[in-house]
């Protein structure tokens, strides 16, 4: 891409450099990397969009507001909110699916929130490193460049997984309404082979909204938490897409 | 019964029915099941010239409410035909012969129409003690099921129980009642669910049968896609008022009383697949939306287990208390905000603590 011609050549092996470093001390000016590139931060921008319309919507769903006086004619109240979530869930369904194909084009840390290298010992030592820093019994937190593996757990666990759930369970909700003819209901409709009565499909589904309610919340204040207390930039580099690490 | 090659037309003269009420029941038949102006004709046709089809009707653990329903088939005509149509060879219900008499004719029917008839299962077998919780003829009924079905050309299940397992495979179902399926394998099973189902349901499930030699179109669920493809909710004409967001917030308020959407009432009508809100029940009469209840969803699977009637949200019983999706979830979510505060709370504390250390050092 452009961006990476017109860049100082920041590698990651200086970086690495850096990191190490980390507990000693100073590095020598503030180095930047590119980390999230463009169509991540637009699948990141628009997803966490939707997502916050999905939730507000799906939630007036279940638990609709006030009867609307007068008559029927007059409003489409509930019409207007269940056209909004389905709206913002084909949106979601769309940009998910558009990040999923850009993880197989794009830099290597796109491919991060979708696996969780299970098999390297040096990887789960490194979890544990971070649990002990969010447990406050280490002074300083070792640097990554993209998402360090704590934070690449939980966006697999928390996020990825999650969404692609509710993004199987919406359409194949959304499919009641469109028919068993429809083609929502031909690629989701096995959905009701596991859970016949679609009242089950509901629960989950208003389940995983909670489970998302729980990652937006740890997400967010990590995100903030890290940009203060670890001296890189994480909520800036989600907007420009660079990493900046400080002394 | 049915020994010699009796068509349908010719019972039904013989029963008094005149032609033309003959002709009024064959276009009925054909609109309810949705078919095209010339199905009428090749229904009159059909059981005008095939032979009638044996249909042996047994009943497990089940409160006879199908049976009720289907001899109430509201129109008179369609009560008639249908008793008269299919050669009804075996209900123990409803039939006069009794006791050795009745057995009999199981076998019978079983030796003359080898893969010929249809079983036409009302309630289930329970499987637990040897099946000894529901004997019929002095054996269990899920020996009798399986004997019967082993020549049978299709089975109907009739009903919840025969497709779900009803009210007595709640948990903790002591005596294991199993739906149909989960029993008989090898054989096309055609499920009918409701509780009861709506006779005309019944009978029009029936009367494609014996028209046309084959089986309807099934669902994923095994259930006739002319009268399950659609839910309560998609036909309700309540569904305005759901749409404009107006709602019964309390029995008997005054949205109540103007017929608003029972959805904050716990209607499963968004979640139940049948054709109350369509074909209705009494001959068109009503259905229960209509009398100002929302739908229970009878016809789902496992809508005796999914906590009240009353209820928008499904109660969550995996969690000790009963609790529903909202309830569980604020809670969780509660926690995890108390937990991330209570941490940035110790993280500012720390920072500060250190940040006065680092100060003092410096100095």
């Amino acid at each position: 891409m452009m961006d990476a011609v017109a860049r100082p050549p920041e590698t990651e092996s200086n970086l690495a450099a850096i990191a190490a470093d980390a507990a000693g001390e100073r590095a020598i000016g503030r180095p930047t990397v590119y980390v999230y590139e463009a169509p991540v931060r637009i699948c990141h921008w628009v997803n966490a969009f939707a997502i916050l319309v999905l939730m507000v919507t799906g939630y007036l769903i279940g638990t609709p507001l006030p009867t609307v006086e007068g008559e029927a004619s007059g409003s489409f109240a509930m019409g207007y909110i269940r056209f909004t979530h389905f709206a913002a869930g084909q949106v979601l369904a769309v940009f998910f699916l558009a990040r999923i194909l850009w993880a197989f084009v794009g830099n290597h840390h796109s491919r991060q929130i979708f696996y969780i290298p299970v098999h390297r010992k040096q990887f789960w030592k490194e979890v544990l490193h971070e649990i002990r820093w969010y447990a406050f019994l280490e002074r300083e937190p070792k640097m990554y460049v993209g998402h360090n593996p704590l934070a690449q757990t939980a966006m697999f666990t928390g996020f990825t997984v999650f969404v692609a759930f509710m993004i199987v369970t919406g359409f194949a909700l959304y499919s009641e309404g469109e028919g068993i003819d429809s083609w929502q209901y031909k690629l989701f409709g096995w959905v009701f082979s596991i859970w016949p009565n679609s009242q089950d499909v509901h629960t989950y589904h208003h389940l995983g909204m909670w489970a998302l309610v729980m990652f937006v919340t740890v997400h967010v204040y990590a995100a903030i938490r890290e940009d203060i207390m670890s001296r890189q930039s994480i909520i800036s580099s989600m907007i420009s897409g660079e990493r900046q690490f400080r002394e | 019964m049915g020994a010699t090659t009796e068509t349908f037309y010719s019972v039904i003269r013989r029963q008094g029915i005149t032609r033309r009420s003959f002709h009024k029941f064959c276009s009925l038949t054909a609109t309810s099941l949705g078919l095209g102006p010339l199905a009428a004709t090749r229904i009159a046709n059909a059981l005008e010239t095939k032979p009638r089809t044996p249909v042996i009707w047994m009943h497990g653990l089940e409160c006879t409410c199908c049976s009720e329903s289907f001899i109430r088939s509201a129109h008179p005509l369609v009560k008639d035909v249908v008793l008269s149509m299919i050669s009804l060879d075996y209900d123990d219900t409803i039939m006069a012969a009794a006791g050795q008499q009745a057995e009999e004719i199981l076998e019978e029917t079983r030796a003359k129409y080898k893969g010929q008839y249809i079983l036409a299962v009302e309630g289930n077998p329970p499987l637990n003690e040897g099946g000894m919780f529901c004997i019929d003829g002095g054996k269990p009924f899920v020996e009798k099921l399986k004997v019967m079905a082993e020549d049978a050309m299709a089975i109907i299940a009739w009903g919840a129980c025969a497709s779900w397992g009803c009210v007595q495979a709640a948990k903790p179902n002591p005596t294991q009642a199993t739906p149909i399926d989960k029993v008989i394998t090898n054989k096309p099973i055609i499920k009918v669910p409701g509780c009861p189902p709506i006779a005309e349901v019944m009978t029009g499930v029936v009367t494609f049968i014996t028209t046309f030699g084959k089986l309807p179109e099934l669902d994923r669920q095994g259930r006739p896609k002319m009268f399950y493809s659609q839910r309560i909710h998609d036909k309700c004409y309540r569904r305005p008022h759901f749409d404009a967001g107006q709602f019964v917030e309390e029995w008997d308020d005054e949205a109540a009383r103007k017929g608003y959407c029972l959805y904050k009432m716990g209607c499963k009508g968004p979640t139940t697949y049948n054709a109350c809100s369509t074909v209705r029940w009494n001959g068109g009469v009503s259905f229960p939306i209509q009398s100002g209840h929302g739908c229970i969803g009878c016809s789902e699977d496992g809508f005796w287990d999914k906590g009240s009637f009353y209820d928008r949200l499904t109660t969550i019983k995996q969690f000790g208390i009963e609790r529903n999706a909202d309830e569980v979830g604020m809670v969780a979510a509660g926690t995890v905000g108390a937990a991330v505060a209570a941490h940035a709370a110790v993280t500012a504390v720390k920072r500060l603590a250190t940040n006065r250390d680092d100060t003092r050092q410096d100095h």
